[in-house]
């Protein structure tokens, strides 16, 4: 389905990411937002409430996170596409009810400008350390798509891209933007509608007595109704059958009752060739891959430059779909490839799951920052060139020494004996 | 290809410079630009700065690293950036904001008073756009065409005028200079 002309901006503007994000949801068809606006993505709630109007979309500042996240859980269920927009702070705060969220499979997409620390942390400063809090940061089993985007044209394309996903598995979608890409300006062109390509919401349209609100389709995604058009519906937090009933365990009375919680990882998990977006460079005869995602791709970009300068053959793999993992590819490259490398703007996360679809086979280096700055390229170059030169095989993640752990740790803290 | 920092005080208008020169190479010159932007807490007064990188293809990594272009408006921002400007770049301060240390390499260097030429215009807040005409006349990265373009397109409509007349003042501070 293409997008409707009404909800899209078309033009060419030079914007920053917050902004392009806001022009996106609406082009998506995002009809309601609720959010408690915080630094650094307020740029992109502002946005959203001030052209909403135009397609008679709805923005609601709502009491607080809590209130937000679930603003849009109701609205989603009401049959409307829905968006809350948030940082690291707010983001904590609404990880009970994304996990609410994923078992009433209502379809939504989060966008978080990550900030750098934990807390409070550095409001106006990046970080990329919510990775994985987005995957599972709310209780018990469920699966989640996160997205990291690296420009503010890519915030325009991947909102849409989220909202489409949203849709089509019902299950969170997350936007794991960062504050260096939200707050960048660039040349962002919004094209005309028709070539916008929308998901729409899979309505159910059979008659009423029959809807099962949890059966699911081929995909395992079941179909949706309007709450309030006279279906019976019992929206619940506890584990359901397909009526939507709560059920104790897989054997209550006799009968073989299935648990949602095996369809929600599944409906992901045997899906997640079709949902994962990477892009690679340099593979054919690399020695090592640089892995990356959001902002710490394109400070990479640099970094690669300056080892190939030094006749390095390295690998650029970008993960633009985060979650799910692309568990295949990495285990595939770990046979071929001597080490991996893995700037992020944390003190590690995203590196150990590369380091656990390695499965030995290739040696780890995490090239870490604090936050509130992205990296100095010439420390993934170093890092670079130490991972082709390394002869061990090194049964752990080895965590590159950088100019500014150095310069401010002096090397690290050391416990006294 | 060239790099640019604007420093100064959060009030300035550092970021909106930026994003102006931005937006004149990129939409109006029909180069590649990004900018990004660092500032504090604090609404206005404390320490604020801009990047913005020019390339004629795709920018690929979005910091400065070596500068060709420091426009300092502040003292603070002067110390602060100084060292990372290239032995041969273009240095442009207000001189009534910043006081430079002995000229480094063949950095050429270029002062305007532009608050106080903003005040006679009524307005220090044109301070910035009186600098963008300057920097304009000095480095000629960006068309006029396309910097009246951008600046035209990032200020209130009935701010225009004013805002353009300051501009042109920078531009003529710098022509009658030479």
């Amino acid at each position: 389905m293409k997008a409707n002309p009404r909800d899209v901006n078309t033009g060419t503007y030079y914007m920053d990411g917050d902004v392009a994000a806001g022009y996106g949801a609406l082009a998506a068809g995002c009809r309601f937002i609720g959010g408690y606006p915080i630094t650094p993505s307020t740029e992109a709630a502002e946005t959203f409430a001030r052209i909403a109007p135009q397609a008679g979309a709805v923005f609601i500042q709502m009491e607080d996170e809590l209130g937000s996240i679930a603003s849009v859980m109701g609205a989603s269920w009401s049959g409307v596409k829905t968006m809350t927009i948030t940082s690291g702070p707010g983001y904590s705060l609404m990880m009970e009810a994304i996990g609410l969220g994923a078992m009433i499979e209502a379809p939504f997409v989060i966008l978080n400008i990550q900030r750098g620390g934990p807390s409070t942390g550095v409001p106006t400063k990046t970080g990329q350390a919510d990775m994985m809090q987005a995957r599972w940061g709310s209780h018990g089993d469920y699966e989640v798509i996160a997205i990291a985007p690296d420009s503010p044209q890519e915030l325009f394309d991947y909102t849409i891209k989220a909202f489409n996903l949203s849709e089509k598995y019902r299950c969170p979608v997350m936007i794991m933007a960062d504050e260096c890409v939200g707050h960048m300006s660039e040349k962002v062109v919004v094209p005309p509608a028709e070539e916008i390509e929308i998901e729409p919401r899979r309505f159910y349209n059979g008659p009423k007595e029959k809807y099962l609100p949890f059966k699911p389709d081929k995909d395992l995604v079941p179909k949706m109704v309007k709450a309030g058009d006279g279906y019976n519906l019992y929206i619940t937090g506890l584990v359901h059958d397909e009526k939507g009933y709560p059920i104790k365990n897989q054997l209550e009375k006799g009968k073989r009752q299935k648990l949602p919680t095996r369809r929600l990882v599944d409906k992901i998990r045997l899906n997640a060739d079709k949902i994962i977006e990477l892009t690679e460079e340099g593979m054919d005869d690399a020695e090592v891959v640089v892995v990356s995602y959001g902002i710490s791709y394109r400070v990479a970009i640099r970094g690669i430059e300056i080892a190939r300068g030094k006749g390095i053959k390295v690998g650029n793999l970008r993960l633009i779909t985060v979650w799910p993992f692309p568990d295949k590819k990495i285990s595939e490259l770990a046979s071929k490839v001597k080490a991996f490398v893995v700037p992020e703007i944390n003190y590690g996360q995203i590196v150990f799951e590369v380091e656990r679809c390695s499965h030995g086979q290739a040696n780890v280096v995490l090239v870490p920052h604090g936050g509130a700055g992205v990296h100095n390229p010439e420390d993934i170059a170093e890092a670079i060139e130490y991972a082709v030169n390394e002869k061990k095989k090194i049964r752990k993640v080895v965590e590159w020494k950088t100019r500014l752990e150095k310069f401010v740790f002096e090397g690290g803290y050391k416990l006294n004996k | 290809m060239a790099e640019i920092r604007f420093a100064g005080y959060g009030g300035q208008g550092i970021i909106r410079s930026g994003i102006i020169v931005g937006k004149g190479a990129s939409i109006y010159d029909h180069k590649f630009s990004t900018m990004n932007q660092a500032f504090g807490p604090e609404a206005r007064g404390g320490a604020c700065s801009s990047q913005v990188v020019l390339s004629d293809t795709k920018v690929l990594y979005p910091y400065v690293t070596v500068s060709d272009v420091l426009v300092a408006m502040s003292q603070e921002g002067y110390d602060m950036f100084e060292p990372e400007l290239n032995d041969k770049g273009i240095l442009l301060i207000d001189e009534d904001l910043v006081k430079t240390k002995p000229p480094r390499g063949k950095i050429k260097s270029f002062s305007i008073p532009s608050t106080r030429l903003a005040e006679e215009l009524g307005n220090r807040v044109f301070a910035n756009v009186v600098m963008l005409g300057f920097f304009t006349a000095a480095t000629k990265l960006v068309s006029k065409e396309g910097m009246e373009k951008a600046v035209a397109d990032s200020v209130p409509e009935r701010f225009i005028k004013h805002n353009l007349k300051a501009f042109q003042k920078g531009y003529d501070y710098y022509k009658d200079k030479l």
